[in-house]
């Protein structure tokens, strides 16, 4: 059951919405998380803006991945506090009533349903009652058929539509996956490494994608690739061991003496 | 791109929405044809297809049963009536088999204990009707209680005499283990081989139970000696006939329920699963509710089978629980092809055939014949006989090559 602050239940299948009014729609703050005394965070405070588009980079163990859990659900952190919005607390909800409530997630490496077509990938992303019943006695609507053909088209996959997932080339999947994601008709997009294997203009198509999502959807991008994050960011966090070390435009970014030692040094 | 036909059927995506780009783009139904008239064998073609050749077999036998006389070259004895009568129960407990493995992934080396307590479910009642025609002639209790000195009916045996609680409890026996053990087993997301192992422990530790006389269901021998069901002889011809039509019946409704199944949203959801656990969990589902369903539906469907068996070959003992032949059911999804309906069926047929004739000319070959036949089938055809048909078409349409994106934007 998804709950509100204060304890008073919301209606579970309902999107819930998060009450944004202060222009943030995502509040990480204090948020610890160690393995077997390894610190993966270390008291790290995010915040992110309603519709704004963030690259998350840092190095190998700086906590991208952990923080990623920490706001699915997959992780509980030690200590700290998750906020959707104001008022709801991410942390008494399981990961399918996360999802629920808005927050998408792009896995690594694409998982997509290989045996569905492409049109029923989405066709199973989309928001709706999950409940067994109404699975078994579904039929799609024309509003439904719409949303799908709309999805489809923004990624790029409309001549592919009735293709198994599983015949896909990998960036295709990827902007599945992605496709799979606002099927859900979320407010938040957690992007894990989307250009990692894809060919040059695969890279580009996937920067474009993804800036036309910011705006309507807030996007986290969680990326490797400097000059793909140069491309597409306009406000870049950079990890280190667990915690903030910076946060600016690319530009204050590349300049600061901190991040300059510890990260783009290596470059 | 030459394919991309338009058309209104399946959805139009709204082009309004995309400002800058001023083509309509529409779903291409026909994108793909071959693969669609694969599909729509899939969904369409092999239900018709099943259940007219099962609708026409069955009458053929019935009818050569009945109308030619013995030493007729058309004549269907009765002994092979029986027999085909047990090879659609275990159609049909493949059927149930390849629900959860082929289309859920959850392999179950268990679903004997399914079959088995299905089979138990009906054996009660068959016990119940000998009456006192038993061996004591004991007209109270079955004989095997009374060969234990037992005085009175164990509470369990209670309402075993009503046809309709044994209808009751062939889908309530099944039932309740499955959903007992799935909710314990996929809450605490058990998956893979470890799943497969703890099921066969189930099946294995219920044969232990069933072999023990003070669990009350005749220890070692089971139950047998079975008169009549429903009133008929079982002994008599008609009602040998009667038993295989009506497994027949129950296994065209089994194949109706699963082809529902796993062509509804649910179905996709479950095959989802299979493919991608966490991102259908990250998708809003709730796959261990799934996997619990299927779980269920598919016991309850190995326990009809079980019910069926038990009158046409007349025992029931806790042989059925053994760990082997759940194993074997799994072969015949594994060679019929699994996540295809139609392919459970006939690795079912097929494989009990080819064990009726083997076992009847070297016996001791058959579980040598069969694991040099699961091992072939795995290497050579992994998607089973059924992968071999769609394998024909799926060749031919590998030459077309992928479309790329870029065609659709331009």
């Amino acid at each position: 059951m998804i709950v509100d602050k204060s304890g008073s239940p919301l209606l579970a299948n309902e999107n819930i919405k998060p009450d944004t009014r202060h222009g943030v729609i995502l509040y990480v703050e204090d948020v610890s998380v160690s393995f077997d005394g390894f610190k993966a965070l270390n008291d790290l405070n995010l915040y992110i803006n309603d519709g704004e588009l963030r690259c998350l980079i840092g190095a190998n163990g700086a906590g991208k991945t952990t923080l990623m859990d920490v706001i699915t659900g997959k992780t509980r952190p030690d200590t700290g506090t998750v906020n959707f919005g104001q008022q709801v607390d991410l942390l008494k909800l399981s990961e399918a009533e996360i999802a629920r409530a808005g927050i998408g997630r792009k896995f690594q490496k694409p998982t997509v349903f290989e045996a569905l077509s492409v049109f029923e990938n989405i066709e199973l992303s989309l928001t709706g009652d999950k409940g067994i019943l109404t699975s078994l006695f579904h039929k799609l609507t024309g509003e439904q058929k719409d949303r799908i053909g709309e999805i489809l088209y923004t990624i790029g996959l409309v001549a592919e539509c009735h293709y198994p997932a599983g015949r896909l080339s990998h960036g295709q999947k990827q902007w599945l996956e992605i496709g799979m994601l606002l099927a859900a008709d979320p407010r938040v997009l957690l992007v894990d490494e989307p250009v990692a294997g894809m060919t040059g203009q695969e890279t580009e198509r996937t920067a474009e994608l993804l800036t036309s999502l910011a705006g309507k959807h807030s996007v986290v991008v969680v990326e490797h690739d400097m000059a793909f994050v140069r491309s597409i960011a306009r406000t870049v966090t950079v990890l280190h061991q667990g915690s903030v070390l910076a946060e600016g435009s690319m530009s204050e970014i590349q300049a600061n003496p901190d991040v300059i030692q510890v990260y783009l040094g290596e470059e | 791109m030459s394919t991309l036909t338009t058309s209104s059927t399946t959805s139009s995506s709204t082009a309004d929405t995309n400002t800058g780009l001023n083509d309509s783009v529409t779903i291409p139904v026909n994108h793909d044809m071959k693969s669609m008239f694969l599909k729509k064998f899939e969904q369409l073609g092999s239900l018709h297809f099943v259940i007219t050749l099962l609708f026409i077999s069955t009458l053929y036998v019935t009818v050569c049963n009945l109308a030619f006389a013995e030493g007729s070259f058309l004549h269907v004895s009765d002994y092979t009536v029986s027999l085909f009568g047990k090879y659609l129960c275990y159609a049909l407990l493949a059927l149930a088999v390849d629900l959860v493995w082929g289309y859920c992934g959850i392999l179950s080396l268990g679903h004997g204990a399914f079959f088995a307590l299905g089979g138990y479910a009906m054996g009660m009642y068959l016990m119940r009707q000998i009456g006192d025609r038993g061996v004591y002639g004991n007209p109270d209790l079955p004989d095997f209680m009374v060969f234990l000195n037992w005085t009175e009916m164990p509470w369990y045996w209670a309402g075993s005499d009503s046809v309709l609680w044994m209808v009751a409890m062939v889908f309530i026996g099944p039932g309740v283990l499955a959903y007992v053990f799935g909710t314990l087993a996929f809450r605490s997301r058990v998956s893979g081989v470890y799943l497969s192992i703890m099921t066969q422990a189930v099946t294995y530790a219920l044969m232990l139970a069933f072999f023990r006389n003070e669990m009350g269901f005749g220890g070692n021998n089971g139950l047998t000696d079975f008169k009549e069901i429903l009133g008929f002889s079982l002994q008599s011809p008609t009602t040998k006939l009667a038993l295989f039509v009506a497994t027949a019946v129950a296994l065209a409704i089994g194949y109706l329920v699963s082809h529902y199944i796993v062509n509804s949203k649910m179905g996709r959801v479950v095959t989802a699963i299979r493919d991608a656990e966490s991102r259908v969990r990250f998708v809003g589902f709730k796959p261990e509710h799934y996997k619990l369903w299927i779980y269920v539906v598919s016991a309850m469907l190995a326990g009809v089978a079980g019910a069926l068996y038990v009158p046409q070959v007349g025992i029931i003992n806790p042989g059925e629980f053994s760990p082997l032949n759940s194993i074997e059911m799994v072969v015949w999804v594994a060679i019929g092809g699994r996540g295809t309906l139609y392919g459970a069926v006939i690795g079912a047929i097929l494989v009990s055939y080819a064990k009726t004739r083997f076992t009847a000319i070297m016996p001791e070959a058959w579980l040598f014949a069969l694991g040099g036949l699961f091992v072939l089938v795995t290497l050579f055809l992994p998607k089973g006989i059924s992968g071999l048909l769609p394998n024909i078409f799926a060749n031919k349409n590998k030459q077309q090559p992928l479309s790329a994106n870029a065609e659709v934007k331009s």
